[in-house]
């Protein structure tokens, strides 16, 4: 039976790990490689990696970072974070990334999903999405708002509109990040994810807000999640990713526990 | 030295980082005396099989492959090159290498989770693979070991060369074939953490005992 996943996600800016609260006052955490390869040992299932910075500023990925990450751990790994163009999303999957993540230039330009999936498959297409919790309203009858750029600007898109329009213009996943629930530890946005889970038929990843292991079970089960991203939970050590997944099986969801 | 083949099919680099990883001497080529001086063969691949059949065919490997297996030269396929070792796949329609018996199929779209609801294909992520017989590729590989698959086919060898199923959405299929020195994996050795090591590892044992390079 599939597996659900655990996927610690690595937020880097200037080449470093770093991690922010509701999208801002990030602090230095740590070399993103080091932290990927100790991610890699401890069983993560797979490891995503977003330049955080690249798509406000401008600058692009740090491609050879994402080399170096590539060399030292041997699960799939995608990258996000500033990829506008086919040209973008080829140069980090020949630095050895399995997956693109793309997010706000997605919602510019969504014929960019189309395209990606054409040239490298649909399996190689994330498209992550930043969501907002708004008052219902005719243009967002979901109650759920696209926002972009790190969570500042609203687009006037239903969430549940765009989760389906990525899926019929080719993407092969989506990861569902909750602006209210990233970085509180409160738990992740579950109404918002299952809605999203029931809209599409393609894979879910449920983000923002994983605080303990409970929170991830309620990801995969309550929010029909295939995998949960985590961040701050493992990278301040208050869990392990083995305790995360050993906790998510004793309590009967299908998970890798040996590598 | 392990030849991983190019033609052009994505993840020969993914490939070649873990061997490199593990220390297996290795290079990325489509010259065939390369290949054929190699002590065994990878042949991965992601994407169509029609599409790969084609370069295959204009640049003769498709011949050249059937030699090297004529000639036992060990050969290891993966996901892609899998499927393609078998005579046809319904990805195209097209008729693929037919080095082995057996054909590959699509995934039904009736599969279903366990909770009732649809199951996605592509089948991605992590699946166990249940041997039905010993395999010395598999020496060494924790039952409890699981591996990463991302494909919308599945293969259905010849019943004596099935060796591991994997189950998904309520349908048991054959993720690894073969026989000695002719093997095949559905799932992405090369992206299946330590068990996969394991397995290139003892491919390339294999073929540094067996090997039959001119």
């Amino acid at each position: 039976m599939l597996s659900k996943r655990v996927i610690p996600c690595l937020d880097v800016r200037n080449g470093r790990l770093t991690k922010g609260i509701r999208f801002a006052g990030n602090i230095d955490i740590g070399d993103p490689v080091e932290s990927a390869r100790k991610y890699y040992e401890e069983g993560a299932d797979e490891i995503v990696f977003y330049d955080i910075t690249a798509s406000c500023e401008h600058r692009g990925i740090f491609l050879n970072v994402v080399e170096k990450v590539a060399e030292n751990i041997f699960i799939p790994f995608s990258v996000g974070g500033g990829i506008r163009t086919v040209q973008d999303m080829r140069d980090v999957l020949l630095a050895g990334a399995e997956k693109i993540s793309i997010n706000s230039a997605a919602v510019k330009t969504p014929e960019l999903i189309s395209e990606g999936a054409m040239a490298f498959g649909s399996q190689a297409v994330v498209v992550g999405m930043d969501v907002l919790r708004v008052p219902k309203s005719r243009e967002i009858p979901s109650g759920y708002e696209i926002v972009i750029h790190g969570g500042r600007v609203k687009m006037g898109l239903d969430a549940l509109e765009w989760a389906r329009k990525c899926e019929k213009l080719g993407a092969g996943e989506l990861c569902i990040n909750s602006i209210d629930a990233d970085g509180t530890k409160d738990g992740y946005e579950l109404t918002l994810t299952r809605a999203i889970a029931d809209a599409v038929s393609i894979p879910v990843i449920a983000s923002g807000g994983a605080g303990k292991p409970e929170h991830m079970l309620d990801a995969v089960t309550k929010g029909g999640a295939s995998a949960a991203l985590i961040a701050s939970i493992v990278h301040y050590g208050s869990y392990t990713i083995r305790e995360c997944k050993e906790y998510m099986a004793q309590h009967g969801v299908p998970m890798r526990l040996v590598w | 030295m392990l030849a991983i083949l190019d033609y052009k099919a994505g993840n020969q680099t993914s490939v070649l980082r873990a061997l490199q990883h593990l220390g297996i001497p290795a290079a990325i080529t489509a010259d065939k005396t390369e290949l054929s001086g190699a002590e065994g063969i990878i042949f991965p691949g992601v994407g169509s099989a029609s599409q790969a059949m084609g370069v295959l065919q204009s640049q003769g490997l498709d011949i050249f492959l059937k030699e090297a297996v004529a000639r036992q030269q060990p050969l290891l396929g993966i996901c892609l090159g899998c499927q393609i070792l078998l005579e046809s796949s319904e990805e195209g329609p097209v008729q693929t290498l037919g080095i082995l018996q057996g054909h590959c199929k699509k995934f039904p779209d009736t599969l279903q989770q366990p909770d009732g609801t649809h199951a996605p294909v592509p089948h991605m992520g992590w699946n166990s693979v249940v041997l039905e017989k010993d395999s010395e590729l598999f020496a060494g590989v924790d039952k409890d070991a699981q591996f990463y698959f991302v494909h919308s086919y599945y293969v259905e060898p010849a019943p004596e060369l099935a060796t591991g199923f994997t189950e998904y959405g309520g349908m048991r299929f054959c993720s690894f074939y073969g026989r000695p020195g002719l093997w095949a994996t559905q799932f992405h050795l090369e992206k299946s953490s330590r068990a996969g090591q394991i397995v290139l590892k003892n491919f390339y044992n294999y073929c540094k005992e067996h090997s039959h390079a001119v």
